[in-house]
């Protein structure tokens, strides 16, 4: 089968590579019919994460059709139609039993590599690296799917690919972080980085009861989206003071409620923004949490600073002495995909949302290694990409030829 | 260098391997004409000491500094033994005798504590764990394990560098959903024992699995840092044996991410 593999930093290659087979009684193979790009997976492309190897599969956004089921696989047959949670859960250990699916204890079976770097492991994850237990993604045309039997969704046939794809993982992660705010009626929440979580994260948090939502990026397509799709306020950071402008906003109070959908690699345009690119730059530090420390600085005294962005290791000049005096609440992590799927999947049905909405390019699973470098550079005004396997090769030449919606 | 003297390790550490591979394999055979001959593992042994020795005296010697004087003095012992047929005495003090109290007795052997909870009823845990023919299914280093009688059973393990290591054992002590605890018998390749004690936790909703391992490993506690060198330290061996444990009983299956991990 043709598949997107990691080749080392800023190298993804389409390449030929076995195709999955059953491994243990409660897998499933599923067809890729639709998968996207994240931005997460663009910490891989840039090489912030560690324990990737040649060759690796990417991706963990996808859906498609059951195609095979393992023995001990009752719940799923072959035909059924379904989205796949990025995490991997077993359903049946303690975390999984509380409801903390993205912490599931016997789904990594590189345990021992988080342990080393974390104190414990998470659960694994599709196409993410070999301490998330060195799984094959799903920018394929098949995937194994481990756990089959608890991961993934089925799905109306009512409803299109492209409008529950994103179940995969940006709108249950967006969601989880409006979620984690805590938000009470009258509430203003500030959401840093207006990509695909930051965007969903400004609907969750509308629909969660959010008086008011300020969206904060640089690039003016995304804040327009912000605004026009989400119904967000929003703030370009190059032109204006961000601490200034919220302050400014919120009568001097602070946002009730802070999200950080950036991530370990944040620009900025402030002194310790430029800081962290020094350090990170000569391998001196790991991150670049200048969003965090801003959501941390912005936030209300009694507030919640919500970080569904990743982070990876030692965070240089956190203030912690800020959420320590200002007793913030942090609330983080991978998301708890199966809590949040299905009651999603129920409010796409009912017309609430429709995730469609940030998509911007619809490529060929070919096409994908000119699209990592667009998206990640923002290019064409690259919010989201959406790439259908099997489809013909469409990008001849770098930048060009992109079918943009 | 150092690269050099790794791969000379990892070379001396094959011959010996395939020598005392033939060697068990031809002691197997023997053992079922007449009853065991434990000379010839000692022949293989003193062969094995009196190759490493000598190349470990070559190599010192062609490096004239103070690291191959080390080489050289280091290849001693290794020689005494080849040329003796046993360990110098300085060294003997360590090696263990085959009864458990006197080889494990006090700080001597070596001993592993690990535990691990389980979203699994305590009777199932302990009916698991009771029948030590499944072992070898979450015990990554088991060849297999058979029960002799209700109390006895013969063990075959991988132990450092590969080797085939095989001992009986008993049990001796052993109250339903509670503990099971045993030794292995005198003639055995190593000197074992060991208890594994099951408790409720978390208002009963979950079980706790505690494992304290004692072990006198084939060539002394220096056998046990070479091994060390060579393969996984025990405890984190003995770790992810019992989270293998856990998600065989818990999930029902050992997640694997591709068809060759």
């Amino acid at each position: 089968m043709r598949a997107v593999c990691w080749e080392g930093k800023e190298k993804v290659r389409v390449e030929t590579v076995p195709d999955p087979v059953i491994l243990n009684p409660r897998d499933a193979i599923v067809r890729v019919t639709t998968t996207a790009i994240c931005g997460s997976d663009l910490h891989l492309y840039d090489g912030f994460i560690p324990t990737m190897e040649h060759g690796d599969v990417l991706g963990h956004e996808f859906m498609g059709e059951v195609v095979e089921v393992g023995k001990d696989n009752s719940r799923l047959k072959v035909g059924d139609r379904v989205v796949v949670p990025f995490t991997i859960s077993c359903g049946r250990c303690f975390f999984c039993k509380e409801q903390l699916w993205s912490l599931c204890d016997n789904s990594n079976p590189n345990a021992w590599m988080a342990e080393k770097l974390y104190g414990y492991s998470a659960s694994g994850l599709f196409g993410y690296s070999h301490m998330y237990g060195g799984y094959p993604g799903g920018q394929a045309e098949y995937v194994r799917v481990p756990f089959a039997d608890v991961g993934p969704l089925k799905v109306p046939d009512t409803l299109t690919d492209e409008q529950v794809l994103f179940l995969s993982d940006i709108f249950p992660t967006g969601y989880m972080a409006a979620d984690n705010c805590q938000i009470r009626p009258g509430d203003t929440v500030a959401v840093w980085g207006c990509g695909p979580v930051g965007q969903f994260a400004i609907k969750s948090a509308f629909l969660l009861g959010a008086e008011r939502v300020i969206g904060i990026d640089r690039f003016q397509e995304r804040l327009e989206l912000a605004a026009s799709e989400g119904g967000a306020e929003t703030l370009n950071y190059s032109d204006v003071d961000v601490l200034e402008a919220l302050r400014d906003m919120t009568g001097g109070q602070g946002p009730d409620a802070c999200i950080d959908a950036v991530g370990l690699e944040a620009h900025g345009t402030t002194l310790d923004a430029w800081y962290d690119r020094a350090k990170t730059s000569m391998f001196l530090a790991t991150d670049r949490p200048h969003a965090l420390r801003q959501a941390i600085s912005a936030c209300r005294k009694g507030g919640t600073v919500s970080i569904p962005g990743v982070y990876g290791g030692w965070l240089d000049k956190f203030p912690l002495g800020a959420a320590f005096a200002k007793a913030l609440t942090l609330k983080m992590g991978q998301t708890h995909m199966h809590k949040y799927m299905p009651i999603l999947l129920e409010r796409i049905e009912r017309g609430e949302i429709d995730p469609s909405f940030i998509i911007t390019h619809r490529i060929s699973l070919e096409d994908a290694p000119e699209m990592y470098r667009v998206f990640r550079d923002k290019d064409d005004a690259c919010i989201k990409v959406v790439m259908k396997p099997g489809a013909p090769a469409s990008l001849n030449s770098p930048g060009g030829g992109v079918s943009v919606s | 260098m150092v690269p050099v003297l790794r791969i000379i390790d990892i070379e001396l550490c094959r011959t010996r391997v395939s020598v005392v591979r033939n060697v068990l394999a031809r002691r197997r055979m023997d053992a079922q004409l007449t009853y065991d001959s434990p000379t010839t593992i000692a022949d293989a042994e003193n062969w094995a000491a009196l190759g490493s020795g000598t190349l470990l005296l070559l190599l010192g010697a062609s490096k004239r500094s103070l690291l191959g004087t080390c080489l050289a003095a280091s290849s001693i012992p290794l020689l005494y033994r080849g040329v003796t047929g046993h360990w110098p005495r300085a060294l003997t003090e360590f090696v263990q005798s085959d009864d458990t109290k006197t080889a494990l007795g006090g700080d001597r052997g070596v001993h592993v504590r690990e535990s691990i909870r389980l979203e699994v009823p305590i009777d199932d845990v302990y009916r698991y764990w009771r029948q030590l023919e499944f072992l070898p299914r979450f015990m990554e280093h088991l060849d297999r394990v058979t029960e002799t009688s209700p109390r006895h059973s013969h063990w075959i393990a991988r132990g450092p560098a590969g080797l085939a290591v095989e001992w009986d054992a008993e049990i001796i002590n052993e109250v339903e959903n509670q503990t099971l605890a045993w030794s292995s018998l005198p003639g055995s390749d190593v000197v074992t024992a060991g208890s594994v004690n099951f408790h409720t936790v978390r208002g009963g909703r979950s079980t706790q699995v505690n494992v304290h391992l004692q072990y006198a490993p084939p060539a002394g506690k220096a056998g046990a840092i070479v091994a060390g060198l060579f393969g996984r330290e025990p405890s984190q061996t003995i770790r992810e044996d019992l989270r293998r444990f856990k998600r065989l009983l818990e999930a029902g299956e050992i997640p694997r991410a591709t068809a060759t991990t």
